[in-house]
């Protein structure tokens, strides 16, 4: 029971990266209908820029959160801007494709200036672990589950209530008619990419404290796809939920099936689920199904 | 006869026959004649390292053949392309090594395990498409990848397999040289084949449902047939060129049919040409010499920045992804059709039209 708790409690603060860098997918698919498998590479950037700072220029955490941020507004504008806007439009594989070649160029830049060996970042948070009863969680944990959670909260705040979050939910919705009310699509597309550059900067730091950084960090974007795929890819909830089953899952695969496979379950289980999922529900768990008429 | 060396200048078809034939004018039949005759020249004028790089572009050629047969005609894109060469491979290897059984049987039996392999993964794409197929052969990619490295009584894990090279004749096929002539020959019954299925009616059934699969359902077109059958033969070709090249590297693990081949595949067929044939052979061509062009250049740079060397990898990798952005922006529809451009500008020439 010890044992399940304690994969219970991991797989949930995982779920909750999971979630946040998941929703980096979702507000730009959900505001320009891409997919954006460069995701991870975002995360990898976000965690470096704030090693750099960090450790380089013995910059304050904060001061370095903040500069981070403001480099992932600028990074995620400036590929909107000059790779992204060919592609309003073309057929998905060419979506696909792009974002793919977009990974490639951020992990090969990155691996030409910081290298390929993992660097662990100067701990942020106290070491020493908290106790739940039998369960045991160290500090970061309860840091990044934090922090997610608060993001998560400030950003269904943001596209429920400010005008910009609206003006987001109305291009989603129909491009021509939010054109015609005087939102400027550029303008939001621009931000939904500045926003998931960020969001996943914050996810980059988070596991980087994890788990130090590496260049392999970048998996993480194709293991949230899942996350995003599950719950659906236009639906804020739904990125939240899906990262929280996905970490439980993923825990509780890795607890108990591990040993009867020999390892590595972690990684195929949320792939096994989504293909089972999506049989089921095509368009995941709160997905908005499109109908095509000839 | 006509002249055969005047210019061709506009093609003017008078029978529906004349009208699908692939070589216009008898000098365009020559031309394909001389290129399949020095194809098989080529080894004997070129150096070993040469003929090496020609059979991994021969190899190349065939899966991306099945890859754009999958995504470029039929409109199914897969990311899983690599771990079904990993199938045809690892099937490959057990039967040759674990069975005992020739290469010549292996071969085709790898062939038709892909095949069945890839038709179980193409199962969702009756219900998925674009996008969320994309992640379910994303799917079928980990799930393969993770199956290879766990099942290590049949697949050795990750420590990988050695197996031998195919014996013809009692002669082994174990040099660059004479294992390019097995390739060679099946690169070229594979663009065939390739070249006349899209004249026959599974062909057309999948680039209808490329073009709009549910007016493709409306006329008759079985949707749930043809994808699956789009799948089987695309897995097919990877299953051919996973042990072709399971058996020229004799030894295979499963960091050669990682996610990264998948996407060197898609970027092969995007480069090259979506929906083309002769595209997927360019691809092939450049996807396969882009790295040993970078390589030799680095070398020949290593003098003036020394520290060239360590980047390589990562500069790689870079000009791997800004090739594919550029394409897509300047040339979505690949080398096909640049080469195309090329052909009609002199087509006409000297006059503009």
């Amino acid at each position: 029971m010890n044992f399940f708790l304690q994969l219970l409690v991991s797989g949930l603060v995982v779920g909750a990266v999971y979630a946040l860098v998941a929703l980096g997918f979702v507000l730009i698919f959900k505001a320009s209908d891409v997919i954006n498998l460069a995701q991870g590479e975002l995360l990898l950037v976000g965690a470096y820029v704030s090693l750099a700072l960090m450790a380089s220029y013995k910059l304050p955490f904060i001061a370095a959160l903040v500069l981070t941020i403001l480099f992932a507004v600028l990074l995620g504008m400036a590929i909107e801007r000059v790779v992204l806007r060919h592609f309003i439009g073309e057929p998905i594989i060419s979506v696909i494709m792009v974002t793919i070649g977009l990974s490639s160029v951020m992990r090969g830049v990155i691996q030409m200036i910081w290298g390929t060996e993992t660097r662990t970042f100067p701990p942020l948070f106290p070491q020493e672990p908290v106790y739940f009863g039998p369960v045991v969680v160290s500090q970061v944990y309860l840091w990044s589950l934090g922090i997610a959670l608060v993001l998560l909260v400030l950003f269904t705040l943001f596209f429920k209530y400010s005008s910009m979050g609206i003006a987001m939910r109305a291009t989603a919705d129909d491009q021509q008619a939010a054109l015609s009310m005087g939102i400027s699509v550029k303008v939001i597309f621009a931000t939904a990419w500045a926003i998931a550059a960020v969001v996943s900067g914050i996810g980059g730091i988070l596991l980087g404290n994890i788990n130090g950084i590496n260049s392999s960090l970048a998996h993480i974007g194709l293991k949230v796809l899942p996350v995003a795929i599950l719950g659906g890819l236009d639906s804020i909830p739904g990125a939240i939920i899906g990262g929280f089953i996905i970490g439980v899952l993923e825990s509780l695969a890795g607890g108990y099936l591990d040993p009867v496979f020999g390892g590595g379950v972690k990684e195929v289980a949320p792939f096994v689920v989504l293909v089972f999922i999506l049989m089921i529900k095509p368009y995941g768990l709160f997905g908005k199904e499109e109908i095509e008429r000839v | 006869m006509r002249n055969p060396f005047v210019m061709n200048c506009g093609v003017f078809t008078t029978s529906y026959r004349q009208d699908m034939a692939f070589h216009f004018t008898p000098l365009a039949h020559l031309r394909v004649m001389i290129i399949v005759a020095l194809l098989f020249l080529f080894p004997f004028m070129v150096n070993e390292y040469v003929v090496s790089v020609a059979n991994l572009v021969g190899i190349a050629v065939i899966g991306a053949l099945g890859l754009n047969i999958l995504t470029g005609f039929t409109g199914q894109i897969s990311i899983g392309h690599g771990a079904f060469l990993g199938v045809g491979a690892y099937t490959s290897a057990i039967l040759t090594t674990k069975l005992g059984l020739s290469f010549w049987i292996a071969l085709p039996l790898a062939g038709i395990v892909t095949a069945l392999v890839g038709s179980i993964f193409g199962i969702p794409s009756l219900r998925l498409k674009g996008l969320y197929l994309a992640i379910a052969t994303l799917a079928a990619q980990v799930i393969i990848e993770f199956t290879i490295i766990h099942w290590t009584s049949l697949t050795n894990g990750t420590r990988g397999m050695i197996l031998p090279a195919p014996q013809l004749a009692g002669y082994s096929l174990d040099s660059d040289r004479s294992y390019y002539f097995l390739i060679l020959v099946l690169a070229l019954l594979a663009t065939v084949f390739a070249f006349n299925l899209f004249r026959t009616r599974p062909g057309r059934a999948f680039v209808a449902i490329r073009d709009r699969d549910i007016a493709a359902e409306v006329i008759g077109i079985d949707l749930f047939k043809y994808k699956i059958m789009a799948f089987a033969l695309s897995s097919f070709y990877a299953g051919i060129a996973g042990s072709l090249w399971a058996h020229y590297l004799t030894i295979i693990s499963p960091e050669h049919f990682t996610i990264s081949v998948s996407i060197e595949y898609l970027a092969m067929i995007i480069i090259g040409g979506l929906g083309s044939v002769m595209g997927s052979i360019y691809g092939a061509l450049f996807m396969t010499l882009l790295p040993v062009l970078l390589r030799t250049l680095a070398e020949a740079l290593s003098s003036i920045f020394p520290d060239i060397e360590s980047v390589f990898l990562g500069l790689r990798e870079a000009v791997f992804g800004a090739t594919i952005i550029l394409f897509l922006i300047f040339e979505p529809e690949g080398i096909a059709k640049i080469w195309k451009n090329i052909k009609d500008y002199f087509h006409l020439w000297p006059f503009s039209y």
